[in-house]
């Protein structure tokens, strides 16, 4: 049985705050959950897709964020309890469908999960979700602990039932990763089938209907303030004047400064957990018994700009800060010593920091940058994308996953990567505004979510773009999460199709489509090379399975290879391919059989042909 | 109860996380408060795993800088690296057989000297326990439980408010059960390396 169902309410449990927000969610009955994966979310999903293979809990990897969001309102509205959870970056994809959700509500409780990013340890950028809710008029609810992110989903389903809602739950990744104890609750029976009650002049959004859904969404936002008033996840500790107003991880921090400052007689804290809408009287009642007020959040001063804005219209004049130069960046994490700092400097209380050694004669230590894996296939295709393409000036719009980390040497393989799908739009455009030859690259997983409508773009508007479909059937860079292409049977998974790229890529109209074996250097520069000449849209599929993937499919039967006595240390092997497995002792290159996969790609590149399979391992 | 601030840091694959896990479960078997974080962005491919375990009254999961009392480090240029986060007053307990990053293996890289890296920790910490916990890890049987061969030396300290019993008993019932004999073994060999 899966940890997350054990039934024993009042037993504790040491979870990570991913897996605390899946029972949160169990413990609210969810019946449906949709999302497509993204750090920091992804260990949300992965517990409910686990989940659902022992209950009745339905689970679905979708497409992409905006149709899980769909496939999570039709069921919503149908009136099952759902859920769908995405990165931070993952709600823009969704946004379409967000903002007019709004306007059309949910019947039964549909919750949101925005995790997002703050310093992008795993990100593109570092966008605070919480104007999400402003720009919507969705309600917003951010937890600052481990056990406290379980608590509020099923506080977020009881909301959104009541204002007949969405609710977005809202998540830092030191959320989502940190670890804690936390009290299980009673786990509720989800109630999976529902029925659509059909009702156009609520859920057709034309001109005439939305204009009062509107109305009746401002009014909505007017409830939901009332509530976000007496919320408990909007709290006032401490006494004194000097006033913090906090949310997220940040309590955590400042609860910790007050204590360590042994400032808890002079301070009052309000704690912000249900921060779209604000809480206005509460806040009134707060700032009225102050004197001056730091505003204590991570990101943009969303919170800030609030209570300025409370402030003005109640003609109240106390100072209120939080982002500033000598106060808080809008930049990265926060971290328990810089929050005491900034609350000792503004409220004027004698507090040093601690006493970090003098590190200036600490030589540098060698970085560890994540690097593609020994026997990636990735590297195989950049490889071979160079070799076809030498002598050309070629622009490489990329894409996010793995194969991002191409742009680093010796590939160098990525000049532009921006968001999910962007290497087939933007291809188009650089094709069309340069007189430069235009390779980009996509993985499986990104080109299901996103590449699709920029290739028919490219084919409609008659672009010269050569797309690379880097297609190791998973998605790798979250942990192998299936995709519309993977095949479920080998997970012993039935009831899923399956969708082939290439006869798909021919009927969007793509005039050159060429399916290559990576590993096959020679086969694979010729047919690059084809399709680079080929005047208009040219489309190559580099198939090959994730190695880590296969292994863990216990698929990977390669032999290790070795470097013989013919080498003459041209280096080409290291100074081209830059595999892991490869190391140098003394002046010889060796491949440490433990790493190598036998993917044979280095021993093509060899001048000497001194790279030959180990007859076993040693 | 007083916070107590444990980083361990290491190469992705080293069992940091299982490390962490272990302690957080003997802290909860214990009753005593404990909050952890981790940080291990794309580790599978090659990066650092850092974990930060807050023992105590304390609400924050991770350690700024110069605040850690005690750092353990799997690698010995990985201790040196996290050296930020300690102070005077910071206890370190390294492995000192190295894992040379790809860089460094390919030559393009310089490996810091491992003599001098003892002697920079000892010059700006309260004190160094430095061992080949490698060579540990393969006298208990499996080089794998190097990450239990360093928690028994950490353990050995009685800097963490958890007896080593515990941390045996946690080892016991929440590791794999294939391993829980080389672990143990490998818990008792660190907590001996410490001694010395």
């Amino acid at each position: 049985m899966h940890k997350l169902l054990t039934d024993q309410p009042g037993q504790r449990m040491l979870m990570l705050g991913n897996e605390a927000i899946a029972r949160g969610a169990l413990e609210a009955g969810v019946a449906f959950a949709a999302t497509y994966p993204g750090t920091p979310s992804s260990e949300i999903s992965l517990n409910l897709f686990q989940v659902a293979r022992e209950t009745e809990l339905y689970f679905e990897y979708s497409t992409n964020e905006k149709v899980a969001l769909e496939v999570a309102a039709a069921a919503a509205n149908s009136g099952v309890r759902a859920m769908c959870m995405m990165k931070h970056v993952g709600v823009n994809v969704a946004a379409d469908a967000l903002m007019t959700l709004a306007y059309v509500g949910t019947r039964a409780g549909l919750v949101i999960v925005s995790a997002d990013d703050p310093f992008m340890f795993s990100s593109q950028n570092e966008q605070d979700n919480r104007y999400y809710g402003k720009l919507s008029g969705l309600p917003v609810l951010e937890p600052s602990s481990v056990a406290e992110a379980k608590e509020m989903v099923p506080y977020a389903f009881d909301l959104s039932e009541q204002l007949n809602e969405p609710v977005i739950l809202r998540t830092t990744t030191r959320i989502n990763h940190s670890t804690a104890v936390v009290d299980l609750g009673a786990l509720k029976q989800p109630q999976p089938r529902g029925h659509f009650d059909k009702d156009p002049f609520n859920f057709v959004t034309v001109p005439a209907v939305s204009r009062q859904l509107h109305v009746r969404l401002l009014e909505n936002i007017a409830r939901a303030e009332a509530l976000s008033t007496t919320s408990p996840y909007n709290f006032e500790t401490g006494e004194g004047g000097w006033g913090i107003i906090c949310n997220g991880v940040s309590y955590a921090y400042t609860v910790d400064a007050i204590r360590d400052l042994e400032i808890e007689d002079r301070t009052r804290v309000l704690r912000i957990g249900f921060s779209h809408p604000m809480p206005r009287n509460q806040l009134k009642a707060f700032l009225t018994a102050c004197e001056k007020v730091l505003v204590v959040e991570e990101g943009e001063p969303y919170m800030e700009e609030a209570v300025k804005a409370i402030a003005q219209e109640e003609g109240l004049t106390l100072p209120i800060r939080g982002k500033a130069d000598e106060l808080f960046s809008r930049l990265y994490e926060f971290d328990p010593a810089m929050v005491r700092q900034v609350i000792a400097h503004f409220f004027g209380i004698q507090h040093d920091l601690p006493a970090v050694p003098d590190l200036s004669d600490v030589p540098e230590v060698p970085p560890r940058p994540p690097t593609l894996c020994a026997g990636c296939s990735h590297r195989a295709t950049f490889y071979a994308v160079k070799k076809a393409t030498e002598g050309l000036d070629v622009i490489h719009p990329s894409d996010i996953g793995c194969y991002t980390l191409g742009f680093l040497p010796p590939l160098s393989m990525g000049d532009f990567v921006i968001c999910m799908g962007a290497s087939t739009g933007s291809a188009g455009g650089f094709a069309q505004a340069t007189d430069q030859k235009v390779v980009s690259f996509i993985g499986d997983s990104t080109f299901f979510h996103s590449g699709i409508p920029g290739l028919i773009n490219a084919v409609f508007n008659r672009h010269n773009i050569t797309l690379i479909i880097l297609d190791n059937r998973t998605t790798a860079m979250t942990g192998h999460q299936p995709n519309p292409g993977v095949d479920m049977n080998e997970l012993n998974l039935d009831g899923y199709g399956q969708i082939d790229i290439e006869p798909l890529v021919k009927a969007l109209g793509v005039a050159h489509v060429t399916t290559i074996k990576p590993y096959n250097l020679k086969k694979s520069i010729a047919a690059i090379r084809e399709a680079v000449q080929f005047e208009g849209v040219s489309v190559v599929i580099a198939k090959e399975k994730c190695t880590l993937y296969a292994k863990a499919l216990k698929q990977l039967h390669g032999k290790a290879f070795q470097i013989t006595t013919r080498c003459r240390n041209h280096r080409d092997c290291i100074n081209d391919l830059g595999c892991p497995a490869f190391f140098l002792e003394g002046d010889q290159v060796h491949i440490d059989p433990d790493i190598c996969t036998g993917c044979a790609v280095c021993a093509q590149v060899c001048p000497e042909h001194a790279i030959t399979p180990l007859k076993a391992k040693p | 109860m007083k916070p107590m601030r444990l980083i361990i840091v290491a190469v992705g694959g080293q069992g940091n996380l299982l490390a962490s896990k272990v302690l957080g479960e003997a802290a909860l078997m214990a009753d005593i408060p404990v909050r952890m974080s981790e940080i291990h962005g794309m580790a599978q491919r090659g990066g650092v795993v850092e974990s930060a375990l807050v023992f105590g009254d304390a609400q924050s999961t991770i350690i700024s800088d110069g605040e850690a009392d005690v750092l353990v480090g799997f690698e010995p240029s990985e201790t040196l690296r996290a050296l930020n986060k300690c102070s005077a007053r910071t206890t370190v307990i390294t492995n000192m057989a190295p894992l040379p990053p790809f860089t460094v293996a390919i030559g393009k890289g310089i490996y810091p000297d491992l003599e001098n890296i003892t002697a920079l920790i000892e010059a700006k910490t309260h004190r160094l326990i430095a061992f080949d916990a490698a060579e540990q890890a393969r006298a208990a049987g499996n080089i794998m439980s190097l990450n239990i061969v360093l928690l028994g030396a950490l353990c050995r300290t009685e800097l963490l408010p958890l007896k080593a019993d515990t941390v045996r008993e946690a080892i016991r019932t929440r590791t794999k059960q294939a391993f829980v004999e080389a672990n143990l073994k490998a818990f008792d060999l660190g907590f001996q390396a410490a001694a010395d």
